[in-house]
């Protein structure tokens, strides 16, 4: 699941390490506990998998598409204008954007014009498949659970840079948090990097969920250069030899072009310290986002190169769908969903998962 | 901040235009462009259908009036129409006589109540003279007391700090008996952010409310919401009872269609619009302006109210007697320079007025950026020069040039540059005040022949290209 690795030998990569195993890991690692986890989609007995988590989470959502469609159909078998307009609206109310909703919508309705779809089955079928289509595209682009450059990236780069971006407000310090406990608990050696100098209190916030996850914490003083905190975590990362940087910035609306320029100053600045850095953008985006979330993804990857989302807030009653038209513009993979507030709640992205809890 | 919805029914309404008269078929189609605006402007599809009905029926049913030409009373309509959704007339936070009066931040996540609560506090203690108390009840989120705390002090407004007591209902209880103790008249509660369907935190809010019966529970939305806001308003006003709306991050370039849908499914007035990171980036919120700016009418009201209020008013009058006598100064310039300064980024200014005003042209946020990083160049070099040479730049000979080229880090051809553009921009001054417009902007001025140096610039680019074909 570790999406940082490098190449290295199969083993070492199944066990999340860094380093070959100890003879005590490798017995930890032949229990069958441990193989199943390593199946995404396999549910471990008696333990929540991380796929119901997530469908639970979604279908909060309390009017699932499928709910609204079965009301207007009534039982009636034949679709009709009225079947396909509450279809327009569940999409769009999803956030899903006009223009991705309306050219499904219209597909829909040339095949029913054509009798080609009379089936109200087979019309939901449709409009999942042409969903699904859409993620798995982008995670065509991107093999998933890999880097795209994977290949490239030399073994000895230490630390693996992952920079976290996104407006204000949308969850960036807890998903980093979050992420860090993640990453760590595979069994790497985790740093952060506090480059939020402008927020009020980020750093105090920053620093609780550090400890929470254990993990150490670079800061300086409010107001100093990002840049300047980059490049001092950068080499305190590497005097410590961690494996994984994990770097937060100040929430920026993605308009205001000086602090678009600063990021990009954050990534110069890692990229002439470590060839390649940073490794991984993430750009954070809440679920309740509009269609500005299109806007603000054109923006963030015209400045730095985002490689992946994460969905937060995604247990509340918005669906986030403007992934999805992210997704369809700009081929960029989600890749972590948010859905609480503790800890272990953020997982993995699963399409299938996604597109079933919005119709199930 | 509207623009693309704006540009859009501007686009709809044109084609309007060009119709001699105005059948059904005609509407239909700009009731069809306006629909699918709104949905991208995120306006909740509810609210987006019986808004459209409601505009339909009333261009429909009308008879048209003497001097309005049939697309220009659609135009009317829709704006009327907007106006009315967004909410009629403006309203401020109203208060009693009570100590303290309580106000209640409530909202999602990440709306920016924080932010929020600390720029209100500015707000009422410099303008209506109220004393607030600011608390924070937020015990969930790691570091929001320090936050809170933290901005308070920018500010220079208090916090009720009790770091020991972690029971919100508590810290109500104390900070309300402080304030009457100590006199502080308001008390502004920033409470946890939470999502609409977490009970729990839910009832925590309404406790709070049964304990400090506020006069103001404001409700705090990010303007980037989608279609969901309709459904968090929805909740926290059913379950809470909101008594206004503050909209949040209306500086970004969302489309806003957020207001629209709140304000329709709550009923209450928007107060507050958040326009950006400073702790004075908060304005009240005119309905009728913003559908103005929807429509392509732009800001100008909200505009001259800014200018007139940082804008020393003495100083203005001085400027436009000057610019009459034609004794506009490089080292007034400056001063208008500094003036535009402080009345935000050129971005915000762009914003408010109506897009006509530069012949429908419209900035990106690049070409903003570029003005300004030219305006500081232009502050750098009126910097280098003596008092004499600011007084009057006939003197500026060519050493003169040279050496305050050298002084503001720019080459002679910047500073000469700059000059031209100045007595250039002296002659359209001169023709403005004698022909009215002058008068309308006032103090800003200065500031337009900025923009006219840039688009001049970019002609002659233009030029030199033809040259080489």
């Amino acid at each position: 699941m570790a999406f940082w690795k490098r190449k290295k030998e199969d083993a070492y990569i199944s066990l999340g390490l860094n380093r070959p195993p100890t003879a005590e890991e490798e017995a930890i690692a032949q229990q069958p506990d441990a193989q199943q986890e390593r199946n995404l989609y396999a549910e471990p007995e008696g333990q929540e998998g991380f796929f119901d988590r997530f469908k639970q989470a979604v279908a909060a959502t309390r009017e699932s598409l499928s709910e609204k469609i079965e009301s207007v159909v009534g039982g009636k078998r034949r679709i009709d204008a009225s079947v396909l307009d509450q279809l327009e609206e569940a999409l769009i109310g999803a956030d899903i954007g006009v223009q991705t909703s309306l050219e499904i919508i219209e597909k829909a309705r040339q095949q029913v014009n054509r009798n080609q779809l009379d089936d109200l089955y087979e019309l939901k079928r449709l409009i999942k498949d042409e969903l699904r289509e859409i993620l798995l595209a982008t995670g065509r682009n991107r093999r998933q659970g890999t880097v795209a450059s994977e290949a490239e990236v030399p073994l000895d780069i230490k630390p693996y840079i992952l920079l976290i971006v996104g407006v204000n407000g949308v969850g960036k310090t807890t998903t980093i948090g979050k992420l860090a406990h993640r990453i760590k608990s595979e069994g790497n050696e985790v740093m952060i990097c506090a480059a939020d100098t402008f927020r009020a209190a980020a750093n105090d916030q920053l620093a609780i969920w550090a400890e929470r996850s254990g993990v150490p914490l670079i800061q300086q003083k409010p107001g100093t250069d990002p840049s300047a905190v980059l490049y001092d975590s950068i080499g305190a990362a590497r005097a410590r030899n961690a494996d994984v940087l994990i770097v937060d910035t100040a929430g920026r609306l993605h308009t205001k072009t000086n602090l678009m320029q600063e990021l990009e100053k954050m990534r110069r600045v890692a990229g002439r310290d470590i060839e390649g850095a940073p490794h991984e953008v993430l750009l954070i985006i809440d679920a309740v986002t509009g269609q500005n979330g299109l806007e603000q993804a054109r923006h963030f990857t015209r400045a730095v190169p985002v490689t992946g989302l994460v969905l937060t807030k995604l247990d509340g009653t918005a669906k986030g769908g403007i992934v999805i038209a992210i997704a369809k513009e700009l081929g960029i993979p989600i890749r972590y969903v948010g859905i609480g507030e503790k800890i272990n709640d953020l997982v993995e992205f699963s399409p299938e998962a996604y597109i079933e809890s919005l119709f199930d | 901040m509207f623009e693309a919805l704006s540009d859009k029914l501007r686009k709809v309404l044109k084609d309007l235009r060009g119709q001699g008269r105005l059948t059904e078929a005609h509407i239909e189609a700009a009731m069809r462009e306006i629909r699918i605006a709104l949905l991208e402007a995120d306006v909740n599809y509810q609210v987006v259908k019986s808004f459209v009905d409601r505009v339909k029926e009333k261009a429909l049913g009308q008879e048209v009036i003497g001097t309005l030409a049939p697309a220009q009373q659609v135009v009317k309509t829709v704006y009327d129409e907007m106006v009315e959704m967004l909410g009629g007339t403006s309203t401020q936070l109203l208060f009693t006589r009570r100590t303290p009066n309580v106000v209640m931040m409530v909202g999602l996540q990440g709306s920016g109540k924080t932010t929020t609560t600390g720029k209100l506090a500015k707000l009422l203690a410099e303008s209506q003279h109220r004393r607030p108390l600011l608390l924070s009840v937020d015990v969930y989120r790691p570091a929001a007391r320090q936050q809170l705390s933290i901005i308070a002090n920018a500010i220079g407004q208090r916090t009720f700090e009790a770091p020991d007591i972690n029971d919100p209902l508590e810290l109500c209880r104390q900070a309300v008996r402080e304030c009457q103790l100590t006199g502080y008249d308001t008390l502004l509660i920033d409470t946890a952010g939470r999502l609409h369907i977490d009970q729990e935190l839910m009832d925590e809010l309404q406790q709070i409310k049964r304990e400090t019966s506020p006069m103001e529970i404001l409700f705090i939305a990010d303007a980037m919401t989608g279609q969901d806001a309709v459904r968090s308003a929805q909740q926290f006003h059913e379950q809470v009872g909101v008594t206004g709306i503050i909209l949040t991050k209306m500086e970004g370039d969302t489309r806003g269609g957020a207001a629209l849908s709140i304000k329709e499914v709550t009923g209450q007035p928007i107060k507050f619009i958040g326009v950006g990171e400073r702790y004075d980036a908060i304005e009240a919120f005119y309905p009728d302006r913003i559908a103005q700016r929807i429509l392509g009418m732009g800001d100008v009201l909200s505009l001259i109210e800014k200018v007139q209020s940082e804008v020393d008013e003495d100083k203005a009058r001085e400027l436009q007697e000057k610019l009459a006598r034609d004794k506009f100064s490089l080292e007034d310039f400056r001063d208008q320079l500094r003036q535009m300064k402080r009345l935000g980024s050129l971005d915000k200014l762009m914003d408010m007025l109506p897009s006509g005003l530069f012949g429908g042209m419209k900035m990106t946020s690049e070409q903003t950026a570029e003005i300004e990083q030219k305006l500081k160049l232009t502050e750098a070099i009126i910097d280098s020069m003596t008092p004499a040479e600011r007084r009057d730049h006939e003197i500026l000979n060519a050493s003169r040039r040279k050496r305050i080229a050298r002084g503001s880090g720019t080459s002679v051809q910047e500073v000469n540059q700059m000059v031209n553009e100045y007595t250039e921009m002296r002659r359209m001054m001169r023709m403005m005040t004698s022909g009215g417009l002058g008068g309308m902007l006032g103090g800003l001025g200065g500031g337009l022949p900025g923009f006219g140096g840039g688009r001049r610039r970019k002609a002659t680019k233009r030029r030199k290209k033809k040259k080489k074909h």
